[in-house]
């Protein structure tokens, strides 16, 4: 099943259209990436999920169910734009959103004390958000998104400010929640977060979706046969080739006794072509070049 | 427990909890208390006894030894002139001040009084210079009288003080009533409705600006409706202002209780005994029955109705306006943006509040009428009409029918800008704006 699915939904504004009609499923189990530039229309789509705007068009479904708000309760929703009260004290405020979730009191009290003993933040219960660092800030707002244990998460740039330290600590749990059963939609443009997080990934830009599937099979369908060849030789070798097989580059690698050859093949396979080359050289290594996530980023956007 | 009572509660006991709402718990009801009980010390006048030297060239004043408990010592006008006078007073720590009267000419009286001066070291006190002006003012007319062959003991037998009792006919007959009393009132419960609607409406806007900057509000929209947000917002902070003012009614009638036993009774009737004795038979008679008429008119109005109405108006008032206070917040990024949309939204009020004196000539007369219908005037328009009495139960009706329509009205429309405003950053905007949020599905 799919935990998100929308049916044709746009959105325009007065000057500019911010989401053309857009059809998008994330199914359940998932960690969905939502890719795309600035302005592209996640922010839109995000909050029409979290039915903070409505669209013109079209219409969203929740696990099956049209949405309604009262599955609003379901999901959590940690925006990129996201701010606590300053001069509220950091345990009152926590309490309060998370009663604001729906959890009563004595349920939130039980379930912030079991968050704020895992981090070690005890001792920041009764401070002013305003004496908090940013990364600090950064995980109260983390507690707060997950704190309703809801069914589908949504990260809008969750490392955002953060130290590698920290970073890892709430990559870690959202990898924890996804084993428990919960849809993560990640909205980043750390693009190793979505190759490391990702298991299926949309890309918008000017409002329309341009790519949707699973991370390989993105990833697969956008191999453009490039190999790297990395063989020991002081001096790059002249290697012979196949037909329909050409060498872009042939170089001394900075690495003495090593040079690296870099393989262009539309047609043979990797085995095909290792097969004539591993007599020609001292081979160390031979591999495929799949495009990253950041290169098929760069190269849809600017389609 | 609902998100909208969650919200509200929040919105209350932080403020409640805030330093300021204590500050202003205790001094605002001192500050009351003071406004009451002060002037009313200040008047009967602990001054000082002044000690002033008099040069009297047309010898108006003789025979005048003191006016109340200050003293005269006069000169000799013909070893006196004015600037030898100033001098004396200037050297001799004893004396306060120098008061001049001219020579006559042609016995004209009116010459002297005008070329009368009071010189004085510091402030020689308002009383007393107005005492010495009655006084004078008194001598110049009877010297007229006689110029003009009239007896002045005639016109002092013939002076007829007026105290008419006011009675206010009533269903239950007839009642005391004060008129001063009834404008006191009216105008200052207009004039806290005013204060109230202000001070709570902008605390509204200064609150939705705070989770727009700080950027909290996309977090909590994500668990309830902007709509529920507001709303609670709004009841929040009533219930702020309901708190204060019931502290304040609460001490403002300890405070009138004790002073009603303590100065009421045996301070102020001491006080106008000195006025009385001070002030001449002019007055004679006159203050006593004023005080007994205060008391008599206080205890005829029905206070414990007017403190509803006031409640009521207040709350209407507040909620009509903090709508759209809401809503200028949500619009701006900053409180110094604010000013643009402000202003359509003070005037209203502010019109009314300086009508408070006009409407309070005719309280059921039609500008009054009307004022007390239109929504945005009648929660001061109201107040002021309702302590004369003579307002139609449909009239009261009709204008809270109005008043309530008024408010959801405007919540109506500010729910619609603000929950767009909310999430729009950067751009300032304009009426434009504002009129396409309020058009947006």
């Amino acid at each position: 099943m799919n935990a998100i699915e929308s049916f044709g939904i746009d959105k325009q504004y007065e000057n500019h259209v911010a989401l053309h009609p857009l059809d998008i499923s994330i199914p359940e189990g998932s960690v969905f990436g939502l890719l795309g530039p600035n302005g592209a229309g996640k922010t839109t789509l995000l909050r029409i999920i979290n039915q903070i705007i409505s669209p013109d068009n079209g219409s969203v479904s929740f696990y099956g169910q049209n949405i309604r708000s009262s599955h609003s309760h379901q999901i959590g929703y940690l925006p990129e734009e996201r701010g606590l009260y300053k001069k509220m004290k950091v345990g009152e405020q926590s309490m309060y959103l998370a009663q604001l979730k729906g959890l009563s009191r004595k349920e939130s009290r039980k379930r912030l004390h079991w968050w704020f003993k895992k981090w070690e933040l005890e001792t920041w219960w009764d401070k002013k958000v305003e004496e908090l660092s940013k990364g600090m800030a950064q995980k109260i707002q983390f507690i707060i998104t997950v704190i309703h244990e809801p069914k589908l998460l949504i990260f809008d740039e969750p490392f955002s400010g953060l130290d590698p330290v920290n970073a890892a600590l709430i990559r870690d749990e959202i990898l924890r929640i996804k084993e428990e059963g919960a849809t993560i939609v990640l909205s980043t443009h750390r693009m190793e977060s979505v190759e490391e997080l990702c298991s299926h990934i949309a890309l918008l830009n000017h409002g329309e979706k341009i790519l949707d599937g699973t991370v390989n099979e993105i990833r697969e369908s956008h191999r453009n046969g490039n190999f790297r060849l990395s063989y020991r030789s002081n001096e790059p070798i002249t290697l012979s080739l196949p037909e329909q097989v050409e060498i872009s580059q042939n170089l001394r690698d900075f690495n003495k006794g090593i040079c690296i050859a870099e393989i262009q093949s539309v047609k043979l396979n990797s085995s095909e072509i290792i097969s004539v080359l591993a007599p020609q050289v001292d081979t160390i290594r031979f591999e495929e070049i799949i495009p990253s996530m950041n290169d098929i980023f760069i190269k849809s956007v600017k389609k | 427990m609902s998100p909208f009572i969650i919200i509200a509660l929040r919105e209350f006991t932080t403020r409640v909890k805030n330093k300021t709402f204590l500050i202003m718990s205790i001094l605002g009801p001192i500050g009351l208390g003071a406004l009451i009980v002060i002037p009313s010390l200040l008047s009967g006048g602990d001054e000082d006894p002044k000690k002033l030297l008099v040069v009297d060239n047309s010898y108006l004043l003789v025979g005048t030894e003191t006016i109340s408990e200050h003293s005269f010592q006069y000169l000799n006008p013909e070893e006196f002139d004015e600037t030898l006078a100033i001098s004396a007073v200037r050297e001799k720590e004893i004396y306060d001040g120098l008061l001049f009267l001219p020579p006559s000419e042609n016995g004209d009286p009116d010459f002297i009084l005008r070329n009368t001066r009071l010189y004085s070291k510091g402030d020689i006190g308002i009383d007393l210079t107005r005492d010495i002006e009655r006084r004078l003012g008194k001598l110049a007319t009877e010297e007229k009288l006689k110029i003009n062959g009239v007896d002045p003991s005639i016109v002092k037998n013939s002076t007829t003080v007026v105290n008419i009792k006011n009675l206010n006919l009533t269903e239950n007959g007839s009642e005391a009533s004060s008129l001063l009393l009834k404008m006191a009132i009216g105008f200052g419960a207009s004039f806290f409705i005013y204060m109230f609607v202000f001070l709570y409406a902008a605390q509204i806007m200064r609150g939705v600006i705070e989770e727009k900057t700080s950027r909290i509000i996309e977090v909590i929209i994500t668990s309830v409706k902007p709509t529920q947000l507001l709303l609670g917002k709004i009841i929040g902070i009533a219930g702020v202002g309901l708190l204060q003012f019931l502290i304040l009614i609460t001490f403002s009638t300890l405070i009138y209780y004790i002073a009603g036993s303590l100065i009421l009774e045996s301070d102020i009737t001491q006080i106008t005994s000195a006025q009385i004795s001070s002030a001449g038979e002019m007055k004679n008679g006159g203050n006593q029955g004023t005080i007994n008429q205060i008391i008599e008119g206080i205890n005829s109005l029905n206070i414990a109705s007017l403190i509803g109405f006031f409640i009521f108006y207040f709350l209407g008032g507040y909620l009509l306006y903090g709508a759209l206070f809401a809503a200028v917040g949500s619009a701006v990024d900053a409180e110094a943006d604010t000013q643009q949309f402000m202003i359509p939204l003070t005037i209203p009020l502010l019109i009314t509040l300086m009508l408070t004196m006009t409407m309070m000539q005719e309280p059921n007369g039609s500008l009054a009428m009307w004022l007390s219908f239109i929504p945005f005037s009648s929660p001061l328009a109201m107040m002021v009409r309702l302590p004369f009495g003579g307002v139609q139960t449909w009239e009261i009706v009709l204008s809270m029918l109005l008043l309530i329509t008024g408010f959801l009205g405007t919540t109506w429309i500010s729910a619609k800008i603000y929950r767009v405003g909310i999430l729009t950053y950067g751009k300032k905007a304009s009426y434009k704006d504002l009129y396409k949020w309020l058009r947006r599905k």
